[in-house]
């Protein structure tokens, strides 16, 4: 019984946590304007992140999400702009789902860095479910794909598409498509809106619905593991700045209405933390338990995180509400991630369909 | 990070599974014996005490399978191991850490042969959460100590043989921490007066101690004079792993799942409300988060890394649903929720609304909400004290 990470993860770790110091501070997240940070994304890749839990025999490390938790908890700590989470689904689903071919296509290139993948999988903002899957799948594509994360900074995209019961994944040449940027609250987090006009897939597989539940459990671990960085980072942010600002002759941290709420804070992320990492472990080890896993983690993370992005804030006072204080990056992360593959609602009701109710 | 665990590991935990099939009656065919036999068999199989050290009889067995044997032991609903549960949860633990050789010899196999109860002398009346203030006074008259003062919400008082009892043997000190000494004391000496007070639920568990002019042999003090805050503060760590505690609790959701089944509200099944399906789901994912902390707290234990405070988290937890879980099964079920055991409409035969009047043990004793929040506070987070 280990329930925590290998020395060699621990090093991967203290390499994203220096990359995202050096390359990648807020201040060159701030000055993203939407396009991908070509030169981070190589980075990215050379450092062998890309290719993490890719096979070896398609070019990747072998890994598995185990290690790839490690670098996505590191990158969300510092906000990274980098599509780690689109990447590793298209990975995921593709090696999961695709045929031979298009898997020694295309894994290669998500290794390498070379494809970099969007991936819209629900159309309907409130309706994680194959239902809501309007985008029909055929020889070519017709439609609008609402919603589909990182497309603006993709080179393809990976999109779900139903016809009457038939789930179908598309691999799509985002130059084929128009995409539309869609203005949202977390700049870190670019989405598009897709509209395709009779173009031909470069790749099409089906998958059943449990894969799909999967690909969504699998999103929903990831966020969550980013947002656990993220959320540390608030803290540490928030508990610096009570430490010396003085009101009243004394460190604001001082009273209990400050330091209390961080201990609450400080109890709220490490439970979704530990949730997260079973969640992650599940993915690889017991795919039956991912379900109750996943859903117990990403509603406990939603509303947590939102409340701590919400304190980070007004713990801060006036200066927190400034643009140029990074506490609200996080409030906008945390708005983003509540609604990301299904919010605590959607997941505290599933976990209870699945314990039996 | 996996959840295996060595063969030797999963042999014992069969090997507790086969001893339970075998030993474990049903509560409905446990007679009059079974209590006194089932302590002498766990104690022939030196599950008691199953860590400390073989030479004062305990199991010397590792972390990881005193968390199994607990686990399996919540799993199956045993009852405790021992008799002299806080003498199997802190007082022995205190007395191998700081004790002499022959209060080892003394005190120890009684504790783990169920033949004495202790109880805790900690708190005062006007010294709860500020322990380290205590003014009962011990004061050193040759080979005895004399002790004066009172103790108040001692749990067990009424029936128990021994009493460790936090005292102050120096009044002139710098810091309110020095100068206390930890005593071992019989209750029944001459001069103890035990007065048991009523809780909210009825039951009188806990009380007032008065001590006037009570000789204490100077060899029961347990570590050195004027050092017992350190005895203190080990026996408050002791709580640690919240393994068994969480089996149980993930029982109890189980049992309130039924009981959200068999619920109708305004004539539809409960079970069909997403406020009540929510509220289910919330739970579930607290008492999940505990139990994967404690997995974590326990891995970093067992590679040998320094603990902080981190306990504190599961116990927020633990104080929270204690006292929500039993409130929302009391509400679910409406008029009928705040019948006691007795009345012929008492839900699931009184049990939420019993144990709805319980939660103080477990949220007041042993460190308010407030206090472990102030911990976290100041010892991980770096905050300054209040
Ligand atoms: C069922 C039960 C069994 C017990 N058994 C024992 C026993 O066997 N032996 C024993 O020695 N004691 C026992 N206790 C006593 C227990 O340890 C104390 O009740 C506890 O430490 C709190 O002390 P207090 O009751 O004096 O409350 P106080 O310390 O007076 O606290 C009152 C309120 O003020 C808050 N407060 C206090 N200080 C602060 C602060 N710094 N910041 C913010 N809020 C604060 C507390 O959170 C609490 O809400 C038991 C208590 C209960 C309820």
């Amino acid at each position: 019984m280990d329930f925590g990470f290998t020395d060699e993860q621990n090093l991967l770790r203290e390499q994203v946590l220096r990359f995202m110091t050096d390359a990648c501070p807020l201040s060159v997240v701030r000055a993203q304007n939407g396009g991908l940070p070509r030169e981070l994304w190589q980075q990215a890749a050379d450092l062998g992140w890309l290719a993490l839990i890719v096979p070896e025999a398609h070019g990747g490390i072998g890994l598995k999400w185990v290690d790839l938790a490690v670098v996505l908890e590191e990158s969300g700590r510092g906000l990274s702009p980098l599509p780690l989470v689109s990447q590793a689904l298209a990975a995921t689903a593709i090696g999961r789902c695709a045929g031979d071919d298009a898997k020694s296509e295309w894994l290669p290139k998500i290794a390498a860095g070379d494809a970099v993948f969007g991936v819209g999988l629900y159309d309907d903002a409130t309706w994680i479910d194959a239902e809501g899957i309007r985008l029909s799948g055929g020889a070519t594509l017709t439609g609008t794909k609402p919603f589909v994360s990182d497309a603006t900074v993709a080179t393809h995209l990976l999109l779900a598409t139903r016809t009457g019961r038939e789930l179908r994944l598309a691999i799509v040449d985002a130059e084929d498509a128009t995409v539309t940027a869609q203005a949202s609250i977390d700049r870190t987090k670019p989405f598009g809106s897709t509209t395709l006009d009779g173009i031909e897939p470069l790749a099409m597989f089906p998958i059943s619905t449990d894969d799909l539940a999967y690909l969504t459990d699998c999103g929903a671990v990831a966020v969550t593991l980013e947002g656990i960085g993220a959320a540390e980072a608030v803290l540490a942010l928030t508990t610096d700045y009570a430490k010396n600002r003085i009101q009243f002759d004394n460190p604001i941290g001082k009273y209990q209405g400050v330091k209390h709420r961080l201990a609450d804070m400080f109890v709220d992320i490490e439970s979704f933390k530990s949730l997260a990492y079973c969640a992650t472990w599940a993915i690889d080890n017991a795919p039956d338990e991912l379900p109750r896993a996943a859903s117990l983690a990403k509603a406990y993370a939603s509303d947590a995180f939102a409340r701590i992005g919400i304190d980070g804030v007004g713990l801060h006072g006036a200066i927190g509400f400034t643009a140029e204080y990074d506490a609200q990056l996080y409030l906008k992360r945390s708005k983003w991630l509540r609604s990301a593959f299904g919010d605590a609602d959607y997941h505290y009701q599933r976990a209870a369909s699945l314990g039996g109710l | 990070m996996d959840f295996d665990f060595t063969p030797e590991e999963q042999a014992f935990r069969a090997e507790v599974r086969e001893f339970l099939a075998e030993n474990l009656p049903s509560r409905a065919e446990r007679g009059r014996g079974f209590m006194g036999e089932w302590l002498r068999k766990v104690r022939d199989r030196r599950w008691v005490g199953f860590s400390w050290p073989e030479e004062y009889g305990g199991g010397a067995g590792s972390l990881t399978e005193q968390a199994i044997l607990k686990e399996e032991m919540a799993l199956a609903g045993a009852p405790p191991l021992g008799t002299s549960s806080m003498g199997l949860a802190w007082v022995g633990p205190g007395i191998i850490q700081y004790g002499t050789d022959e209060q080892k010899q003394r005190f120890i196999p009684d504790i783990l042969d169920s033949k004495v109860n202790w109880c805790t002398g900690y708190s005062e009346p006007n010294h709860g959460s500020d322990l380290a203030a205590i003014q009962t006074k011990a004061e050193r008259v040759g080979d005895h100590y004399v002790v004066n003062g009172q103790k108040i919400w001692t749990t067990g008082a009424p029936w128990a043989d021994w009493i460790i009892l936090l005292t102050r043997t120096a009044f002139e000190v710098e810091r309110k921490h020095d100068g206390i000494t930890c005593l071992l004391v019989p209750m029944d000496s001459p001069g103890i007066d035990v007065r048991p007070i009523e809780n909210m639920a009825g039951d009188r568990n806990f009380a007032e101690v008065f001590f006037t002019d009570v000789q204490v042999p100077v060899e029961n003090r347990l570590g050195e004079e004027g050092k017992g805050w350190a005895v203190t503060i080990s026996s408050l760590a002791n709580e640690r792993s919240s393994i068994g505690e969480v089996t149980q609790m993930f029982a109890k959701l189980e049992a309130l799942k039924n009981l959200v089944r068999s619920t109708k509200r305004q004539g539809k099944p409960a079970a069909d409300d997403p406020a009540v399906r929510r509220r289910l789901g919330e739970f579930e994912a607290k008492i999940a988060a505990m139990k994967y902390n404690g997995l974590r707290y326990l891995t970093k234990q067992l590679r040998g890394e320094p603990l902080s405070s981190e306990t504190s988290v599961n116990k927020l937890h633990r104080a929270n649903l204690e006292i929500e879980m039993d409130d929302f099964a009391v509400e679910l079920t409406g008029l009928a929720g705040v019948q006691l055991p007795g009345s012929d409409e008492a839900v699931d035969g009184g049990r939420w609304a019993r144990s709805s009047l319980g939660w103080p043990s477990v949220v007041i004793g042993g460190g308010t909400p407030n206090i472990q929040r102030n911990i976290i506070a100041e010892r991980i987070l770096g905050l300054p004290k209040d």
